[in-house]
């Protein structure tokens, strides 16, 4: 077994025994017991489990566990430290940016991360002028999701939460 | 909406709305937007073990040995279930369910082993070294139209009668001034919902003998629980199916497949141990039933006028050896329009292939493609509009069966459809707008799905700390059932929405039908009205702590003497690059007559969903199954495309008021499905539109659409 592996999910800190082949999702899911990263996939294409390691998204089933010794691993349960929702979690409930749910954690996730991104400056494939500031437009927000697959067809819906997330955040 | 779009009879449906009708917020959405809604492989059990499933690399033969032994002798592996090993179950009548009951091998895919394993990884490893020698029989995954062996089943899907004629349609065909006759096809598509099919299995000896917990991934948790005890041969009430979510099934996850079977034989198998069973995403593509392809010869008969003398639809598709699924495909061809010669076949090729099963609308989905398209083709010929065509045709009562129809609006879907996406006024003429590049093109298509009842349904009512009650074993897939049921629960026992609770997704609960058909809220929300009239009329309106009453869904009458359907108009704006030959939709829309709306912002989300979907079906989804080795060869998300946030570009759902007082209490008629019947037929003919490339076989890509240089 590999050396101790510590990981600090959603503000808890584990020391775990890990087997080297299971992936970050495995062990949120099967060893730690968090469940808010879903498992569409295991190959990177479906982004339902989408995870914040230290702010940044991350495919959770691409990701080693025993790589993510000592960062700081955030689902959509523990985006907000106070336990109160998270601007996103409000706007995708307003919105019905959801049906089924099961992609919904990683599409929370994702927009978190996108519209930190955006705050940074960072441009996307849409992104007409790379170095001025980009808008947040509906077609910038539908590039930066597609990474999150939605089988009950929810992006309108989700392009317009993260919209209206962006512009809470950024009042 | 205003008054004047009022579109119904002068009667309103029984259930005064108050909390229907509201646009109120989705009740599960905050345990969702947090990920805290738990899914099958989640579900609360103590120690759980992992099972991995060993799949067949043949397409037909037998699995004639299996050599578990470097498998059993990795730590951690507790059990292999092997042919040899497995439980003998108590019903093999369903193939699909007969897991390891036998070595044969019907399709590729199909299970011929299973390790059980302490860690996810463990199973993992151990089901990649299960060694299984086959002895390979020639296979046959080829279909066509020109097949010899095509044979006509009993009845299609559910039970529709197979083969359908009225008139003289060769006649028609002979004698109308203009005729039609087209081929078009529809691939074989997955469902793929987001959440793999899955399910969580333990046996409990303390509830007694032969109790046994299913956490299932599921339509309907009472009817696995009747399959499920048939097949290990254990009465219902041993039997407990628990589902309060469902992340998505789209038809997939309305009947048990080999996973829920397994997960009972492999949890047996380590005792005292919960078990999971999780389909790998490829799995899904052979384990959890798809839409079969379909090849539909369309032949329509018309007057200069516009007016069809015939109408016939002629469907060959697929299904499997082992077991028959007919799709209805040919089905809403017999009651679209009018015309008094029809005929509508279903011819199937047995092949050894994984099993067919629901997906999305089975019948109106593919079935309206076709004709859909050879109506727009049948416009261009006649110099007609073809919404005008559409409105020419419709008929007065059901031309099928005579009997008039409940209410039917879909001249108003395609009257103010076309209103609100701009179309009078269009340029008939195709590919003569190339813009930026681009050549564009707009194109119209119908819907119809039928309003269906489903005959057992259950519901209890109680009152309980100042609380009304409710439970039933309804299914939640996305629909809104949590926050719809009890919008119709308050209205029928006029008390305010936030007074009621509607529990589902348990067999604890009364029995329920399952999530399909669009039937879900007209036969739950008809047993809650139901159950709250009788409670009202033994309690009154001031209840005792403790009261209590259940009911049933009672028959429709009104069903005998009316046809009873919704309907709906789609728009779309086509978009191909003039150089790549790339398509996009830049608009669609979609207008519905779905009788009344239970809860606004729900019922867009699943309008919204259903075209999206058949925006997919319309651009890329296409499972390509290689008949040389019965495998799909695009088995995952990475090449079995489906619509992404940013192929979705201004995509809009509405509806015409619609006073139904027929269908049900509500006067609801069904969502879930029409929002993508003539999503794939109104893209096709904007793609048509604007290339003057008439692609009569799904998906348009580009090597389809890309205009002849």
């Amino acid at each position: 077994m590999d050396p101790d592996t510590t990981l600090r999910v959603d503000g808890v800190t584990h020391h775990l025994d890990l087997d080297p082949r299971a992936s970050l999702l495995d062990t949120l899911r099967q060893r730690l017991g968090v469940m808010s990263p879903k498992k569409g996939c295991d190959h990177g294409q479906c982004g339902a489990c989408t995870v914040l390691v230290d702010g940044r998204r991350v495919l959770a089933c691409l990701s080693l566990a025993v790589a993510q010794d000592g960062h700081e691993i955030t689902t959509a349960d523990g985006l907000s430290e106070d336990g109160a929702d998270h601007p996103v979690h409000r706007a995708f409930v307003e919105e019905d940016a959801l049906q089924c749910g099961y992609c919904t954690p990683g599409q929370v996730c994702s927009a978190v991360g996108a519209l930190d991104e955006f705050a940074r400056g960072w441009p996307s494939a849409v992104t007409t002028d790379v170095a001025a500031d980009p808008e947040l437009d509906d077609a910038e927000i539908a590039e930066r999701m597609s990474g999150n697959l939605c089988r009950c067809g929810a992006y309108k819906g989700i392009r317009a939460a993260v919209a209206d997330a962006h512009r809470e955040v950024s009042r | 909406m205003t008054d004047t779009d009022m579109t119904g009879t002068d009667m309103t449906p029984a259930l005064a709305p108050h909390a229907i009708g509201r646009d109120l917020a989705r009740r599960d959405g905050a345990a969702k937007v947090r990920g805290t809604a738990f899914y099958a492989d989640e579900s609360p059990v103590e120690n759980p073990v992992y099972c991995r499933i060993v799949a067949s690399t043949i397409a037909r033969g037998r699995a004639v040995s299996v050599d578990t032994g470097e498998a059993e002798g990795l730590d951690g592996v507790l059990a292999v279930l092997t042919p040899a090993t497995a439980e003998r179950l108590a019903s093999t009548s369903d193939a699909e369910l007969a897991v390891l009951q036998d070595d044969r091998v019907g399709f590729r895919g199909q299970i011929v082993g299973a390790v059980v394993a302490e860690s996810f990884e463990v199973a993992r490893d151990a089901a990649a070294r299960v060694r299984v020698e086959y002895e390979v029989a020639a296979h046959d995954a080829a279909l066509s139209a020109d097949r010899d062996d095509l044979y006509t089943p009993d009845q299609v899907n559910p039970t529709y009668e197979t083969d359908t004629a009225q008139g003289d349609m060769a006649a028609a065909m002979a004698s109308a001034p203009v005729t039609l006759e087209r081929t078009y096809t529809t691939p074989m598509l997955h469902n793929n919902p987001m959440e793999p099919h899955a399910t969580t299995a333990l046996w409990e000896p303390d509830r007694g003998a032969g109790a046994l917990t299913l956490y299932d991934s599921t339509q309907g948790v009472h009817p696995v629980r009747s399959t499920v005890a048939a097949v290990l041969g254990l009465d219902e009430d041993q039997v407990r199916v628990v589902c309060p979510y469902v992340g998505g099934g789209f038809g997939s996850k309305g009947m048990p497949h080999a996973n829920t079977v397994l997960a009972a034989m492999a949890a047996r198998a380590v005792p005292g141990r919960p078990v999971r069973v999780a389909l790998t995403r490829q799995q899904m593509f052979s384990l959890a039933g798809y839409r079969t392809p379909t090849i539909q010869q369309v032949q329509l008969a018309a007057q200069r006028d516009g007016a069809l003398d015939g109408i016939a639809i002629d469907v060959v598709e697929q299904t499997s050896r082992i077991k028959e699924f007919a799709e209805q495909t040919g089905v809403p061809t017999r009651n679209m329009y009018a015309a008094p010669n029809r005929r509508t076949t279903h011819r199937l090729a047995a092949l050894d292939v994984p099993v067919p099963s629901w997906m999305r609308a089975p019948g109106e989905c593919p079935g309206m493609f076709g004709p859909e398209v050879a109506l727009d083709e049948l416009a261009a010929e006649l110099g007609m509009d073809p919404v005008e065509l559409r409105i020419r045709n419709e008929p007065d009562v059901d031309p099928e069966t005579g009997k008039p129809f409940s209410t039917r609006n879909l001249v108003a879907c395609l009257r103010r459809g076309a209103e609100q996406f701009g179309w009078p006024g269009r340029d008939p003429r195709p590919g003569v707008r190339l813009e930026g590049g681009w050549w564009i093109g707009t194109g119209v298509a119908s819907a119809t799905y039928p309003v269906y009842r489903m005959p057992v349904s259950t519901a209890v009512i109680g009152y309980s700390g100042g609380r009304y009650v409710a439970r039933i074993g309804a299914a939640d897939i996305g629909t809104g059932a949590w926050t719809v049921l009890p919008q119709i629960a308050a209205d029928a026992l006029g008390v305010p929405v936030q007074e009621v609770e509607v529990l589902i997704g348990d067999t604890e609960y009364p029995p329920a039908s399952v999530a399909g058909g669009s039937s879900g809220t007209t036969t739950w929300g008809s047993a809650l009205v139901a159950a709250a009239e009788q409670f009202r009329g033994k309690f009154g309106a001031d209840p005792h702590e403790g009261d209590e009453i259940e009911a049933s869904v009672p028959e429709n009458a009104a069903s005998e003497r009316f046809a009873m359907h919704a309907y709906g108009a789609h728009f779309a704006e086509v978009a191909v690059h003039a150089d790549t030959g790339e398509v996009r939709v830049p608009r669609l829309h979609g207008t519905f007559a779905a009788g009344r709306i239970v809860n606004p912002r729900l019922a867009r989300s699943q309008l919204l969903g259903g075209m999206t979907m058949g925006l997919g079906m319309a651009l890329m989804e296409d499972s390509v199954l290689d008949p040389r080795t019965g495998h799909v060869v695009n088995h995952d998300l990475a090449e079995y495309h489906v619509a992404t946030n940013a192929d979705v570009a201004d995509l809009r759902a509405d509806w015409v008021h619609e006073d139904d007082p027929h269908v049900n209490p509500m006067g609801s008629k069904g969502i879930g499905e029409i929002g993508i019947v003539g999503t794939a037929a109104a893209v096709a003919n904007a793609a048509w539109h604007a290339t003057g490339v008439r692609v009569r076989d799904l998906p348009l890509t580009l090597d389809k659409v890309l205009p002849p240089a």
